[in-house]
């Protein structure tokens, strides 16, 4: 167990490392010079000149590839070319926007695919479970980004419920402000995700229903949500847990465009952003930490299977 | 001549090998026709996939008017002449919609067939060789999954800059992965078969028994894989386009209409409604028919083979 989690930290380790390589080299790949674009109407060629040597763009790239990562380690991805401001601060001011929606994305996703994968899987081939099964496809089928305009359109701009774009900080502005700029954009990418899970739900629990050890808990008279809570739901969780692991980066794509659709300034608008002002230091930094969050993300639901399901050892 | 019983040459032990595969792959075919219009879902995605592939074949000509004229007056509500409404410039958004219809499924159907080649070699290579060549692409392929979708199509296009064949080629490198998957462990369990052993036994090369003998057996997964990924790649190309990084923004895409109408959710619902029903109306068409397909062809996808 200690063995298996162990290989799978270094193998994570390389995959980090990995992709920030990758991206180091594709970045270096990008036509047009950021020294123009910083300087704008004030290029000469002296300055220019200046300002490459000022950021280590006029050495040999496997100087400037030593130089990045081993600032990298030590938790400086440097400046943004645009504002001036250090990545790692852009990147502080934007994480805690896409990390709320993220989780409550996720709660959201939860709440809706469990009862209906659930009612869908008790009520086989029922009107529900017809039901459940078309708003999966549905679900799936549609951008995200568009539900959250069409949830504009309905919440905001029609019912005037909930603000339509924006966001508010918890510790400054209180928990409803916070709350009420978060929920349609949570529930644009929940939404695409419940469809997802609902459908292992439902399948898990139909494979696990049919199991000896089910009908000896029913043979046992315990009472059919006994049943059901305690035994067979237990364990037709445990793909769901895989399924909503892979499937993270699904939620973490539809953050990042629904923080456009919602202007919300997270992680995703400021990669956005920084891609059409060039911004190199930004562009690198964010996708190194969308990478890292994700493969981290995976080893935890990696290892939380094990400790789920007894039967599975990793030898 | 006298012979050996038992004993026949290589050709003709070739191709008797081959005659027979192609026997069991027929009546598997019709085996699978029985199946599929067995398939209620299948049948009904096959219907509204055909009616769409018709829209985007003949769209300049079924449309109404031309995409680009904007004669017709801003932010006209739906009615008769307009059924869908008029957008921000004054031009029919039906016709907009009609015309943009081929423009999403050349993009899906390329990325889609992109990545299946590059995916499908890659998963071939990786599990026929083994060893270091196994290691060296699925490491490639853990770094591509490493990255969500919609992060690794923005990244491409912030290199290659934007436009239809950098969006092909972004979110094809995306989605091949799945394919690698897919057909990596299909080739490990093939690998071990009796008709690969045979097809060795009978003198037969790594490459014809890859190419002969072990692809055209995981045909069913890649066909499935296939269907899904163009769904996909029409999703993810809406989704570039919405953020201004996907095709020219002077061909007339349902993308490009989202992106449009966001500005305009207060006065004019309709320019925001409608295109992203067309998306959904494509891809949920290639999603019931995905999914009736991997029925009648009985197999499991990557997520539900982890």
């Amino acid at each position: 167990m200690t063995q298996y989690i162990v290989r799978r930290l270094i193998h994570s380790v390389f995959i980090v490392w990995g992709c920030a390589t990758l991206v180091f080299f594709m970045i270096r790949l990008i036509p047009g010079d950021p020294v123009l674009q910083m300087l704008g109407p004030e290029y000469t060629p002296e300055a220019a000149e200046a300002l490459r040597h000022k950021l280590g763009l006029d050495q040999p790239i496997y100087v400037q590839y030593l130089k990045w990562f081993s600032s990298v380690l030590r938790g400086d991805l440097g400046d943004s070319i645009a504002t001036g401001e250090t990545v790692v601060g852009a990147i502080k001011t934007g994480f805690p926007k896409t990390l709320s929606i993220t989780v409550l994305s996720f709660l959201i996703a939860l709440a809706i695919a469990l009862p209906a994968g659930i009612v869908a899987a008790l009520r086989r081939n029922s009107v529900i479970d017809y039901l459940v099964s078309i708003l999966a496809f549905a679900g799936v089928s549609m951008p995200g980004f568009w539900f959250g305009i069409i949830l504009i359109i309905l919440f905001a701009v029609q019912l005037r419920w909930l603000p339509a774009v924006g966001y508010a900080s918890l510790t400054q502005d209180g928990f409803w402000p916070w709350l009420s700029h978060l929920l349609l954009p949570s529930l644009a990418v929940g939404t695409g995700y419940a469809a997802i899970l609902m459908r292992f739900v439902r399948a898990g629990l139909l494979e696990v229903l049919g199991m000896d050890y089910v009908r000896t808990a029913r043979a046992k008279g315990l009472a059919e949500w006994t049943v059901i809570a305690r035994h067979a739901l237990r364990n037709a969780l445990i793909p769901v847990v895989t399924v909503a692991g892979i499937q993270l980066a699904l939620l973490l794509s539809g953050t990042v465009v629904i923080e456009t659709v919602f202007s919300i300034r997270g992680l995703g608008r400021i990669l956005v952003g920084a891609i059409f002002d060039k911004d190199y230091p930004i562009v690198q930094g964010v996708i190194l930490l969308i990478a890292v969050i994700f493969v981290m993300a995976n080893l935890i639901v990696d290892i939380i299977y094990t400790f789920l399901d007894p039967r599975i050892r990793y030898g | 001549m006298a012979r050996e019983p038992g004993v026949v040459p290589a050709q003709v032990a070739h191709d008797r090998l081959a005659a027979l595969a192609e026997q069991r792959r027929v009546a598997a075919g019709s085996r699978f026709w029985r199946r599929l219009r067995a398939e209620r879902k299948a049948m009904l995605g096959l219907l509204l996939v055909g009616v769409l592939a018709l829209l985007a074949v003949f769209g300049p000509a079924i449309a109404p008017y031309h995409p680009d004229a904007d004669d017709f007056g801003l932010f006209q509500p739906p009615s008769l002449s307009h059924p869908m409404g008029t957008d921000s410039f004054g031009r029919d958004l039906l016709s907009r919609m009609i015309v943009g219809t081929r423009i999403s499924f050349t993009i899906g159907i390329l990325a889609a067939l992109s990545a299946m080649v590059t995916g499908v070699l890659l998963g071939l290579l990786a599990g026929f060789y083994g060893r270091w060549v196994d290691s060296l692409i699925m490491r490639f392929i853990d770094l591509l999954w490493a990255f969500p979708v919609i992060v690794l199509t923005v990244g491409m296009v912030a290199i290659f800059g934007a436009g239809a064949r950098n969006v092909v080629i972004a979110i094809a490198l995306a989605y091949l992965d799945d394919f690698a998957r897919v057909v990596r462990a299909e080739v490990l369990r093939l690998r071990e078969e009796d008709f690969t052993l045979a097809a060795r036994a009978v003198g037969a090369g790594n490459l014809r028994i890859m190419f002969r003998h072990i692809l055209p057996n995981t045909a069913a997964p890649i066909i499935v894989q296939t269907t899904f990924a163009v769904g996909l790649g029409i999703l993810a190309e809406s989704g570039l386009t919405f953020l201004g990084l996907g095709v020219d923004p002077s061909t007339p895409t349902w993308g490009l209409a989202l992106n449009e109408g966001r500005d305009f959710v207060r006065q004019a619902w309709w320019i925001s409604v409608f295109p992203g029903l067309a998306i959904m109306l494509t891809v949920l068409s290639l999603n019931l028919f995905g999914d009736g397909l991997r029925d009648a062809l009985d197999v499991r996808t990557v997520s539900e083979a982890e």
